[in-house]
C-alpha cells in the first residue's frame, strides 16, 4: 500500500511529498514494457567504437559478433570450425585457393540480400585499405586475391597456405552501406565511430541504441536464417564497479554478470534464484623468465639477471613451483593447474608434460640437484651465486589489480626461495610492468593470453620474427627465439589436416616447456552468474558443451539460444511485488522525515520560548 | 591645507580607488592565466610520464600484428616526435579544441558535453544538499557549543567526513538497492536511467538518491564546522547584547543577527570548493556508474587515453582556477573590510 501524506504535512515539508512519490515511482515504468523479454547483462568496459573495422574493446567487438554475421563460425559441442555464411568449403591441391559457398537465405536487416560481393568488398578492404585494417588486418595478411565468381561463391587466393582460414574473426559487413562510409570519411575514417544506428547487419541481432556509459540495446533479428533469438531484446548495461554490479543481479536489476573474481562468485554461490558458472577457462597464467632481451638484429638491450640465458637455471626455477599448489591456493580450486602452453579446454592442442625422471613439472628436490650440479653455489645466506659470481636475486614484476597474479607471485616467491633464489616481489601497475617487459628491465614477469580456438596467434608470439626491430616494439612477451620452434611453426601453418597439424601444435608446447621461457602456471576457470528468474538456465548454449562459458564465446551461441525464464519475477529478489516495496520505502521514509521534523520543530519552540 | 584642495584631493581618492580595483582585477586576471598556461605545459607532461602505453593498453589480449599497432600509434599521432605533438595541442586548445581521445575516438569536447550535465546535475545537488545541512547543524551546533546536540552533530559530521567515499556508496548500495535481507530494493544500483522506459524525471531522481546521499554525507563535515566556528567568533560579540536588551528572543538573534555575520567565511568556502566539485565526484561516479565527466576521466586513465586525459585535466583545472578567480573578485564586494 501507499501512504499518503496529510495535505498539511505534505504542504510544510514538501521534501516528504517528493520522497514519497520517488519511491512509489518504479511500479509504473517496469510494468509497462513488461511485453518485451529483456536480457540484461552488467558489462564494465566502455565502448571504443562500433565501426567494424577500427574496434579494439572486447565489449565492441562482442556486440559487433551478434551484429554482423562471419564466414565460419565455432561449434559448440565439437570445438571444430562450423558453417555460418559459408555453408561449405574446400581447398585447391595447392591448398592456395580456399573456396566458401554462401548460404542462400542470407540477408540484411534492412532487407538486402547478403553476396558474395559483400564478403568480396569486406575482405579488400581490410586488405588494401590501412585504416580499416586495425581490427582484423591480421586475418587477411596471406591474401593474394579475393574474387566472386558467383553470387554465391568466394575464392580466397593465398601467398602461402594458412591453416587458419577456418578461423577467420572479420565480420562481414553490408557494402551498399559501408562504402560510401568510407568513400565520404576518406582520411577521417580511422575516427569513424559506427555510430548510425540501427546498425544494418546479418547477425541474430541489430544494434538499435547506444547511450554513452550508459546502455547498449541490441534488438532480436526475428529473420536471422539460424532462426529467431530467444529474447527480444538484449540490454548491455555500463557497471563501472563490479562489486555494484553483483548486487544489481542480487536485486534483480540485470540478469547477467560475466567475468567475477573469485570472492564474488563464491558470494553468490547458494543466492536464491541465482547459477554460478564456473567453465573451464581460455586463458593461461604465466610467468615468464628474461632470457636475455634482444632485437632480431640480434642487439641486446635491457637489464636482466645474466644467469638467466642458462637454461639449466629456467628449467630449475619452472620445476620448483608446484602449478597444483598454485591452483588449490590463488585459484581457490577454480583452475586446472597448467601442463603446456594451450589450456585444457582444447583438447585437440592442449599438451601435458608426460612427467618421470627426464621431464619433470614438479621437483623440487631435482632442481636443487640440478643447480648444485652447474655451479650454482649456495653463499651464506643460503642464497645461490651464478657460475660467473652473479648472486640469484630476481626482481619479479606482477599486476596488482589481478588478486590471483597476486596470490601467484606471493607462492613463487616462496618455492623460489627454497631451492635458494631470492625474489624481489614487485606487485605494480600493469602500465609499469608492460614498460619493464617492453624495455627487457626484468627477471620474471607474469603474463597471460586468452586462447583462441585456433592458436596459431599465441604461438606466433614466440617466433624469432616477433623480437622488436627496436625496443620496445615487439610483438610477443618473452624474447624467445628457438630456430626447431620457428620451423614446427611454419609447418603447423602449413598443415590443413588436423590431427597432423594438432601433433605439430603439441611439439611447438614440448620445445615451450623445455626451454623454460614460458612457464605457464594454470589456466583460471571463467566465473559468471545470472539469474535463474530471468533466464531458462535449460536453454543457455555454452562453449565448450558440457562445462563451457557463456560469456566470450567464439560465436554468439550463449545469447542467440537464452530464452526467458517461465516465470520472470519483479525487480525484486524477495518476492514482494513492486507496490509492496514502493508502499514500505514510502512508509519509511515518510516516518523518519517526519520524526525528523517533530524534532527539529520542538527544539525550535524550545528555543523561542526561552 | 586650503579649501580649494578639499575637492581635488577626494577626487584623487576616488579615481585611486577606481585603480587600486582595476590593478586588484588585473593582478588577479594575470594570476589566473599564469596558472592556466602551467596546467597546460603540466597536463601535457606529467601524463606522459605515467607509466604504459595506449596502443599496447588498447590492443591488450587482440590478436594484432606489429603493423596494426603502428597504425594505431599513427592515428592517435603518437609517432610524431613530442615537440610536435605538444604545438599540435597547444595550438587546439587556443582555438579551444581540447583534443582527441584515443579510446573513443571522438573530440574531447563532444564527449564533455555529453558528461557535462550529468555531473552538473549530480554535482550541483550533491553539493547543495551539502551546503544547506551543513549550515542549517552548523548554525545549531555553534549557537550552543557543548550542548548535547553539538556533540551529536559534530561527531556524525566527522565520522562520515572520515568514512570512504567509495565504500560508504557500496554499503548503501548493498543496503537499499540489492534486495538483500529484509530491506526490499528500493533504489536502483546504479547509472542515471532505468534503460527499460527510464529518462523520466522521477527515474532520474530515484537513481539520484543514493549518489547524491553519499556525496554530501561525506562533504557536509566542512560546511558544518566553518559555519559553527565562524558562529562561535560572532557569539561573544557586542551587537548581539545590544540584540538581546531590545528584548529580541534567542532564535531571532541567531537568525537575523548572528549567522548573516558569520555566512561570510562560509560563501568563501562554497566558492572554493566549487571548482573542486567537478573533480571530487569521481569516486561517486565511479560507484554509482554515473555517466559523468569523472567516470570519463577514470576511463581514460586506465589506458591511459593522453588525449582524453590531457583535456580533462585541463578542463577541471581550469574551472577551478576559474572558481577561484570568482571567489576573489565577489569576497569584496560582500564583505567592506578585504575592499582594496
Amino acid at each position: 500500500m501507499i501512504h499518503h501524506p496529510p495535505p498539511a504535512a505534505s504542504a510544510r515539508h514538501p521534501a516528504v511529498a517528493v520522497a514519497a512519490l520517488l519511491i512509489a515511482a518504479p511500479a509504473v515504468p517496469a510494468a509497462a514494457d513488461s511485453t518485451v523479454s529483456t536480457l540484461t547483462v552488467a558489462v564494465s568496459q566502455q565502448v571504443d567504437s562500433f565501426n567494424p573495422f577500427t574496434a579494439q574493446l572486447a565489449v565492441t567487438t562482442t556486440v559487433l559478433g551478434h551484429v554482423y554475421d562471419r564466414l565460419l563460425t565455432n561449434d559448440p559441442r565439437s570445438g571444430e570450425p562450423a558453417p555460418a555464411l559459408a555453408e561449405s568449403w574446400e581447398t585447391g591441391e595447392d591448398g592456395l585457393t580456399w573456396t566458401f559457398h554462401l548460404r542462400r537465405d542470407a540477408v540484411f536487416s534492412d532487407g538486402e540480400p547478403l553476396t558474395s560481393d559483400d564478403v568480396v568488398w569486406t575482405l579488400t578492404t581490410v586488405m588494401e585499405n590501412e585504416a580499416a585494417a586495425v581490427a582484423g588486418g591480421n586475418y587477411v595478411a596471406g591474401f593474394e586475391k579475393v574474387t566472386a565468381p558467383d553470387d554465391h561463391t568466394v575464392v580466397v587466393e593465398l601467398a602461402r597456405p594458412q591453416a587458419t582460414m577456418t578461423s577467420l574473426d572479420v565480420p562481414i559487413v553490408p557494402r551498399h552501406v559501408w562504402e560510401p562510409i568510407l568513400e565520404r570519411e576518406g582520411e577521417g575514417f580511422a575516427g569513424h565511430t559506427g555510430e548510425d544506428l540501427p546498425t544494418v547487419g546479418s547477425g541474430p541481432f541489430v544494434l538499435t541504441e547506444h547511450a554513452r556509459g550508459r546502455s547498449i540495446t541490441l534488438e532480436a533479428n526475428p529473420g536471422h536464417w539460424r532462426g529467431a533469438p530467444g529474447f527480444d531484446r538484449i540490454v548491455l548495461r555500463y557497471y563501472s564497479e563490479k562489486d555494484a554490479a553483483v548486487e544489481a543481479l542480487r536485486g534483480g536489476e540485470v540478469s547477467f554478470v560475466p567475468d567475477l573474481t573469485d570472492a564474488q562468485a563464491t558470494s553468490l554461490e547458494g543466492a536464491e534464484d541465482i547459477a554460478v558458472n564456473f567453465a573451464d577457462g581460455k586463458r593461461f597464467q604465466a610467468f615468464t623468465v628474461n632470457p636475455g632481451a634482444r632485437t632480431r638484429d640480434g642487439e641486446e638491450f635491457g637489464d636482466g639477471h645474466p644467469a638467466l640465458a642458462d637454461r639449466t637455471l629456467r628449467r630449475a626455477i619452472a620445476m620448483a613451483v608446484d602449478n597444483q599448489e598454485i591452483v588449490d591456493k590463488a585459484h581457490g580450486g577454480r583452475a586446472v593447474a597448467a601442463g603446456g602452453y594451450i589450456p585444457a579446454r582444447y583438447t585437440d592442442f592442449h599438451w601435458a608434460p608426460e612427467g618421470g625422471e627426464t621431464d619433470p613439472d614438479f621437483a623440487p628436490d631435482t632442481a636443487d640437484a640440478l643447480l648444485d650440479e652447474a655451479g650454482y653455489a649456495r653463499g651464506a645466506d643460503g642464497v645461490r651465486v651464478s657460475p660467473d659470481g652473479d648472486r640469484l636475486r630476481l626482481r619479479m614484476h606482477v599486476h596488482q589489480d589481478r588478486p590471483d597474479n597476486v596470490n601467484a607471485g606471493l607462492i613463487v616467491a616462496e618455492r623460489l626461495a627454497g631451492i635458494g633464489i631470492e625474489v624481489e616481489n614487485l606487485t605494480v601497475d600493469p602500465g609499469v610492468l608492460s614498460d619493464a617487459l617492453h624495455a627487457g628491465e626484468y627477471d620474471l614477469i607474469f603474463t597471460g593470453w586468452t586462447v583462441s580456438p585456433d592458436p596459431d596467434y599465441v604461438l606466433g608470439i614466440h617466433t624469432c620474427d616477433a623480437l622488436p626491430l627496436e625496443p620496445g616494439t615487439m610483438q610477443g612477451d618473452a624474447y624467445f627465439c628457438d630456430e626447431e620452434y620457428d620451423e614446427l611453426y611454419e609447418a603447423q601453418l602449413r598443415e590443413y589436416d588436423p590431427g597432423r597439424r594438432a601433433e605439430i601444435v603439441r611439439d611447438l608446447q614440448r620445445i615451450l616447456h623445455r626451454e623454460a621461457v614460458v612457464n605457464v602456471l594454470a589456466y583460471p576457470d571463467i566465473r559468471e552468474a545470472y539469474r535463474t528468474d530471468h533466464i531458462d538456465p535449460s536453454s543457455v548454449q555454452v562453449q565448450p558443451d558440457p562445462g563451457g562459458n557463456i560469456w566470450g564465446q567464439d560465436g554468439y551461441w550463449a545469447l542467440w539460444s537464452a530464452r526467458p525464464a517461465a516465470w520472470t519475477g519483479g525487480a525484486s529478489g524477495d518476492g514482494l511485488p513492486p507496490v509492496a516495496r514502493a508502499g514500505i520505502g514510502a512508509a519509511a521514509l515518510l516516518a523518519a522525515a517526519a520524526g525528523t521534523a517533530v524534532l527539529l520543530h520542538r527544539k525550535a519552540t524550545e528555543e523561542d520560548r526561552e | 591645507m586650503s579649501d580649494p584642495a578639499a575637492p581635488r584631493r577626494e577626487g584623487r581618492e576616488d579615481t585611486g580607488g577606481l585603480r587600486r580595483a582595476l590593478r586588484h582585477v588585473a593582478g588577479r586576471l594575470a594570476t589566473a592565466l599564469a596558472s592556466l598556461a602551467a596546467v597546460v605545459v603540466a597536463a601535457f607532461f606529467l601524463f606522459r610520464i605515467l607509466p604504459g602505453d595506449p596502443v599496447r593498453a588498447m590492443t591488450e589480449g587482440r590478436e594484432v600484428s606489429a603493423q596494426q599497432r603502428e597504425e594505431l600509434r599513427r592515428q592517435f599521432g603518437l609517432d610524431q616526435p613530442l615537440w610536435q605533438q605538444f604545438a599540435d595541442y597547444a595550438l587546439g586548445l587556443l582555438r579551444l579544441d581540447l583534443g582527441t581521445s584515443f579510446q573513443y575516438r571522438e573530440p574531447v569536447t563532444e564527449l564533455v558535453l555529453d558528461r557535462l550535465g550529468p555531473t552538473l546535475l549530480l554535482a550541483g545537488t550533491g553539493t547543495a544538499v551539502a551546503v544547506s545541512l551543513g549550515l542549517f547543524l552548523g548554525t545549531r551546533a555553534g549557537w550552543r557549543p557543548g550542548s548535547p546536540a553539538d556533540r551529536a552533530h559534530t561527531a556524525v559530521a566527522l565520522f562520515f567526513w572520515s568514512v570512504p567515499t567509495f565504500w560508504l556508496g557500496l554499503l548503501l548500495i548493498v543496503l537499499l538497492a540489492s534486495g538483500r535481507g529484509i530491506t526490499p530494493g528500493l533504489f536502483p544500483t546504479g547509472g542515471m536511467a532505468d534503460p527499460a522506459g527510464g529518462g523520466t524525471v522521477l527515474d532520474t531522481v530515484r537513481h539520484m538518491v543514493l549518489p547524491v546521499t553519499t556525496m554530501a554525507a561525506v562533504v557536509y563535515a566542512q560546511y558544518l564546522m566553518i559555519m559553527r566556528s565562524s558562529l562561535l567568533e560572532e557569539r561573544g560579540a557586542d551587537y548581539l547584547t545590544t540584540a538581546r536588551a531590545k528584548g529580541l528572543r534567542d532564535a531571532l538573534v541567531r537568525r537575523r543577527h548572528a549567522v548573516p555575520n558569520a555566512l561570510l567565511p562560509t560563501v568563501t568556502l562554497v566558492f572554493l570548493n566549487l571548482g573542486q566539485v567537478v573533480s571530487g565526484v569521481i569516486l561517486v561516479e565511479t560507484v554509482f556508474s554515473w555517466p559523468g565527466l569523472g567516470q570519463l576521466f577514470y576511463s581514460g586513465l586506465r589506458v591511459p587515453d593522453l588525449g582524453l586525459v590531457q583535456g580533462l585535466f585541463v578542463l577541471f583545472a581550469a574551472s577551478v582556477i576559474l572558481m577561484n578567480l570568482l571567489a576573489d573578485l565577489v569576497y569584496p564586494l560582500l564583505d567592506p573590510r578585504v575592499r582594496p
